[in-house]
């Protein structure tokens, strides 16, 4: 055995047959369609549109949603869920997975409130990879903080008129719809709807963050609503409810980054490990020398215990006993891990690991957007500390 | 939920009714006839004997050891050993239970390597409480470096005669028997045997070594052996074959030395969670502070990953592929996590914790024994990336 991607996977007693087959599948359209370019896509800092629906007839976007949308659930569980991001991520782009998995943090929100007729307009549309939708929460004022958020939607006859803006979101700039928090009501969470708005409608803007530090293939932008009319039927849940709905969607997000950080620590992992092995320094392999082979032994016990954490929380959601605490810490277990295994893995790569090109040049500036992203660490402490009742 | 020893334990879904009854009647013995005391008696740095039979009774030592030589076995898996290191180390006296439970390094070479007649003196005698064996393999010139120990049994006759010493055994003042690891052919590991070494045969001598930062309740000796007549028939296993004997033993006391360091860290959290919800300072409870939330959430995501990682390689000890290094590195994620919590929970509870009496005190004290005990972390480090192939 040796520390490559695969054999650096601990035994997973939930995976079957079918999830391997899963996996292989997605692994030969990933070796081809992806793999070859993304490097590429990264610098140019645009994915080609035609990804979306080759993806989709692979697949890719419809695992665990209902049949009735053009997804699969039936015999499928978290597992074919993880599976994605986990061989997405094995690319080493962090851009790429997050384009292309973003719906992963609002479809599935609009698919369990949405009326009848948006569920037959935007799921089809989504999974096939013909449409995007992208989740806007983050406003510049408030973040993490969802109760605080300002955009405004008030009601005019059949209508909201939305004003105010949203801004860090992922696949902004392509959306063709934004699963939106909006105030509908007084301050605080108890005012807050979900309000799908097509992108095209009149008073829509948006400018793209295209300068950051990571994820430079995927688009983000900000998104600015002036005077926009969005009719009432498009809201999501009901109204002023808003609150739960974006919450019940964050124990998957959160996971989903969880798993996505993980493989790229093993990607780090594997990286390292093939180049001590082949690097000759003072007369022997680079993994010859202790300190180096210590640096590796850690990484590994950061991933082991990382995954066997993911399986503990994966098993718990499939069961319905999510804990919310449990999963929030999971997410600082994982970007400490991916940061760890990031900054070691190119301590022992040296001048290469630091060159454009290398994954682990990238990975290193990805890996903030992943501890901050979808809750922060420190926010993620707060949370459990709550949901503990401390 | 909060945050107490039981409701800390994440969900195990290998759990049945049965391990929780063995739980249970555990705790029932503990909680009545060790609890109250382990204080006192690690003060007092001494356990009185009766426990050992009383012990016995409730099956604890015999744990997988075969009914025909006294043990349980049917039905025994991994996880009646991981619940009864919970158990014993919820205690909090590290001297206690490490005392207590000498027998499982010890005993099974014996059970498993020696003769009919060997076997069946000391093994029921042993699981009754009746008489006490240790394991002595480290050396004043030699530890986890096992094929570098001088301790010589030159051939005489029907007889091994016996000369060296070995230091650091836990038991060793009270324990009848040694399973020792002695120098019977050439250099390196392929000269080394197991051999049985009764306590009061003539030339075995041994002095205490009572002043130790922690397990005050243990006794701990160096044992010295000069020119002592070991029968032949008291080999474990075959002449020369003893550094197997001796690494077979190495992943179960891994394993059980990190489900002790996980629950000691979840004493610490309990007795820290407790002690910050009901001391005020600047008029609110300490729990209210944010960064000691933050300090409760760290040790519990620690926790929280140990548990999944034990969980993890207890899997792959049920499937029969336990994987070395991935438990060597257990230990080490387990000493960690250890270490830490007993860190935090010290600042936390400030100055009542720094009272002798504390359990939070004692486990301070006790975590060096741990980290460095079965192996110290940079040892299973070294050990872990040659399992890994690096």
């Amino acid at each position: 055995m040796s520390l490559d991607f695969d054999s650096a996977r601990l035994p997973n007693p939930y995976l079957t047959a079918e999830h391997e087959q899963w996996r292989s599948q997605l692994r030969r359209f990933i070796a081809q369609e992806i793999e070859p370019f993304a490097e590429q896509w990264d610098e140019a800092g645009k994915i080609p549109d035609d990804l979306w629906p080759k993806a989709g007839a692979v697949g890719l976007f419809a695992a665990g949603y209902p049949e009735a949308y053009g997804g699969i659930s039936e015999g499928l569980d978290i597992w074919h869920g993880h599976i994605v991001h986990e061989e997405l991520c094995r690319v080493g782009v962090g851009g790429v997975t997050a384009a292309l998995t973003v719906h992963g943090i609002s479809l599935p929100t609009v698919l369990k409130f949405a009326s009848e007729a948006i569920c037959q307009e935007v799921g089809p549309a989504v999974i096939s990879g013909q449409k995007r939708i992208s989740l806007g929460v983050t406003e510049p004022g408030a973040g993490s903080d969802v109760a605080q958020l300002s955009t405004s939607a008030v009601r005019d006859g059949d209508d909201y008129i939305v004003n105010g803006s949203k801004t860090y979101i992922t696949g902004g700039q392509y959306a063709n719809w934004y699963s939106t928090a909006v105030r509908t009501g007084g301050p605080g969470a108890k005012g807050v709807s979900m309000l799908l708005i097509p992108a095209e409608l009149k008073g829509v803007s948006r400018t793209p963050l295209d300068r950051k530090q990571g994820w430079w293939a995927s688009d983000t932008a900000t998104i600015y609503f002036d005077n926009v009319r969005v009719p009432v039927g498009n809201l999501i849940g009901e109204e002023n409810q808003g609150f739960k709905a974006i919450m019940a969607n964050f124990n998957l997000e959160r996971l989903g980054l969880v798993v996505d950080m993980e493989a790229y620590a093993r990607v780090c992992l594997q990286e390292a490990v093939e180049w001590a092995q082949q690097r000759k320094t003072f007369g022997k392999c680079l993994s010859e020398h202790q300190v180096i082979r210590h640096k590796i032994a850690e990484m590994k016990q950061r991933i082991n215990a990382t995954q066997a954490y993911i399986q503990s929380c994966s098993a718990q959601l499939e069961s319905g006993h999510a804990n919310a605490g449990d999963i929030a810490l999971l997410k600082v277990q994982a970007s400490q891990t991916m940061e760890y295994c990031a900054r070691e893995g190119m301590q022992i790569m040296g001048g290469i690991g630091y060159m454009r090109g290398s994954k682990i040049e990238r990975l290193y500036r990805e890996v903030r957007v992943n501890a901050i992203g979808g809750g922060s660490e420190e926010i993620m402490r707060d949370l459990a500390a709550r949901q503990y009742q401390l | 939920m909060s945050l107490d020893f039981d409701s800390a334990r994440l969900s195990n879904p290998y759990l049945t009714a049965e391990h929780e009854e063995w739980r249970s009647q555990l705790r029932r013995f503990i909680d009545k006839e060790i609890m109250p005391f382990a204080e006192e008696w690690d003060e007092a740095g001494k356990i009185p004997d009766e426990l050992w039979p009383k012990a016995a009774e409730t099956g604890m030592f015999g744990l997988g050891y075969s009914e025909e030589l006294g043990g349980l076995e049917e039905g025994v898996d991994i996880w009646h050993h991981n619940i009864l290191n919970e158990e014993m180390s919820r205690i909090g006296a590290g001297g206690v239970s490490s005392t207590l439970l000498i027998h499982c390094i010890g005993l099974p070479p014996v059970a498993k390597f020696g003769s009919d007649a060997i076997r069946k003196e000391i093994v029921p005698a042993v699981l009754a409480g009746e008489k006490r064996i240790s394991l002595a393999i480290t050396e004043p010139g030699a530890g986890s470096d096992v094929a570098q120990l001088s301790t010589t049994a030159v051939r005489d006759g029907d007889h091994y005669v016996v000369n060296g010493s070995k230091t650091y055994i836990t038991g060793g003042m009270n324990a009848n028997w040694f399973t020792t690891a002695v120098r019977t052919g050439g250099a390196g590991g392929k000269g080394v045997s197991c051999l049985l070494i009764p306590a009061d045969l003539e030339g075995v001598s041994r002095t205490s070594l009572d002043r130790k930062q922690g397990w005050w309740a243990g006794d701990t000796a160096t044992i010295y052996f000069d020119n002592v007549r070991v029968p032949v028939g008291n080999l474990l296993g075959e002449e020369n074959q003893g550094f197997k004997v001796i690494m077979n033993n190495f992943n179960s006391e891994r394993m059980t030395m990190s489900a002790a360091m996980e629950s000691y860290s979840r004493v610490c959290l309990e007795e820290a969670v407790e002690w910050a919800q009901q001391r005020k300072t600047f008029g609110k409870c300490l729990s209210e502070h944010q960064v000691i939330r933050h300090k409760i959430a760290e040790m519990k995501q620690r926790i929280n990953a140990t548990q999944a990682y034990i969980q993890a390689c207890s899997y792959q000890i049920l499937q029969g592929k336990p994987n070395a290094g991935d438990i060597a590195m257990l230990k080490v994620q387990s000493s960690q996590t250890m270490e830490y919590c007993a860190r935090e929970a010290m600042q936390i509870m400030g100055g009542i914790s720094y009272m002798r009496g504390s359990r939070v005190e004692r486990i301070y004290r006790e975590v060096r024994v741990n980290a460095i005990g079965g192996g110290s972390e940079e040892i299973l480090r070294d050990l872990a990336s040659r399992q890994y192939g690096v």
